[in-house]
């Protein structure tokens, strides 16, 4: 009996198929990525159910967490405009240099006095832990209110367009601190904000 | 013919094959490569944009006190107080006079939402009018954390609560959640 020749088959695959996904979709992702930004104040969000989506032109998030605030805004022309606008409240004067540098920043948290040191640090020695330490949000200095009254004005003037106020706090954050907040933003007549929460189902 | 002479003297006079060159280039390592670079921008990217929950809270303007007080029927208020330890007490009705309550109950789909969903439905029975639907008052108290606030709005949502308001917290309703210990000095 002849023996039965096992035809010998190539181990080699043909990968160019693959190798056209795999492009795809890499260039799917350099393309629509926007790479993420490491925040000043990390916080976890509660979940909810609901899937509205934040705006993402002319709005301030103030991230409330382990009761410190921090206040970020949206568009660096808004930010320069109110930058100049809480100098010149405070007596403060910034270079055109620190202006620039400062529009480039997310979030910050410091008083309205170290935020020249601030605007000095470099971007990475900035969001290291206990380098800011909150906007003051007191009645006696109550830098808060001025930083959103500021954006207003900003957004108004250079958008003509109301700003939306988004609150990021901490899951574990004590109500009062919240309802500071709230009552501050209250007391400009902003009484609609979005909460930025993560996602859940309605199985809970 | 231009041939080329692979040398060897064994060849004698035979034609010369050129070899056969194999078409395909091996793209292991270039599928090796584009996938690790996958990885890297799917890990470093936030595709998804943070989700969101409005929340308008009622205007305080100090300077309209003369408008008419609106007298709401106390069969259709519910009064959620937030206390700590992830609980909270509601009531049915007037805080001195509850028609139902006040019971301690938890989140979720076993805790406060029965009752929200029940009494959205009697209330509306009661009145036969969709326009006079429940009105849940929210109180937090200061033991209550941020996440049970977006709780308990997050269950307002599910449940089609029409009207909803958050509101201070009165020391009657501190003085209910400290006899169920939900609230400690």
């Amino acid at each position: 009996m002849a023996k039965v020749k096992m035809s010998k088959k190539s181990t080699k695959i043909d990968m160019t198929a693959m190798c056209d996904v795999a492009f795809l979709l890499l260039s799917f992702f350099v393309m629509t990525s926007t790479a993420k930004v490491p925040e000043p104040l990390p916080v976890d969000t509660p979940a909810s159910t609901r899937e509205t989506k934040l705006p993402e032109t002319d709005l301030v998030t103030i991230t409330v967490g382990d009761g410190k605030v921090f206040f970020g805004m949206v568009g660096q022309d808004v930010r320069a405009d109110a930058l100049g606008r809480i100098a010149e409240k405070y007596k403060l004067t910034f270079t055109e240099e620190e202006t620039k540098r400062f529009s480039l920043i997310d979030g910050f948290g410091v008083p309205a006095g170290s935020l020249k040191g601030l605007i000095a640090l470099k971007s990475d020695e900035r969001n290291k832990d206990g380098v800011q330490s909150g906007v003051p949000y007191d009645s006696i200095d109550n830098q808060l209110r001025e930083w959103i009254l500021a954006a207003r004005y900003a957004t108004k003037e250079l958008h003509q367009k109301e700003l939306k106020v988004a609150i990021k706090g901490d899951a574990k954050e004590e109500y009062p601190t919240i309802k500071k907040v709230i009552d501050i933003l209250q007391d400009q007549e902003v009484n609609k904000f979005f909460l930025v929460t993560g996602l859940r189902t309605e199985d809970f | 013919m231009a041939e080329l002479n692979t040398g060897g003297g064994d060849s004698k006079g035979k034609k010369v094959r050129s070899k056969k060159q194999d078409a395909g280039v091996d793209l292991t390592a270039m599928v090796d490569l584009a996938f690790l670079l996958i990885t890297f921008f799917m890990l470093t990217t936030s595709l998804s944009k943070p989700q969101s929950m409005n929340l308008a809270m009622p205007d305080k303007n100090k300077e309209q006190i003369d408008e008419p007080v609106l007298d709401v029927a106390d069969d259709r208020t519910l009064t959620i107080l937030l206390g700590e330890k992830n609980k909270m007490v509601w009531y049915y009705g007037l805080p001195k006079t509850p028609i139902e309550g006040p019971t301690v109950v938890g989140y979720g789909k076993n805790g406060i939402r029965k009752e929200l969903l029940s009494k959205t439905k009697s209330v509306v029975a009661k009145y036969g009018d969709p326009k006079k639907g429940l009105i849940v008052l929210v109180k937090a108290s200061k033991k209550s954390t941020y996440r049970n606030l977006v709780d308990i709005l997050d269950e307002i949502a599910i449940t089609k609560v029409p009207t909803y308001a958050i509101v201070d917290i009165t020391p009657e309703d501190k003085a209910m959640l400290e006899k169920e210990g939900l609230l400690t000095k």
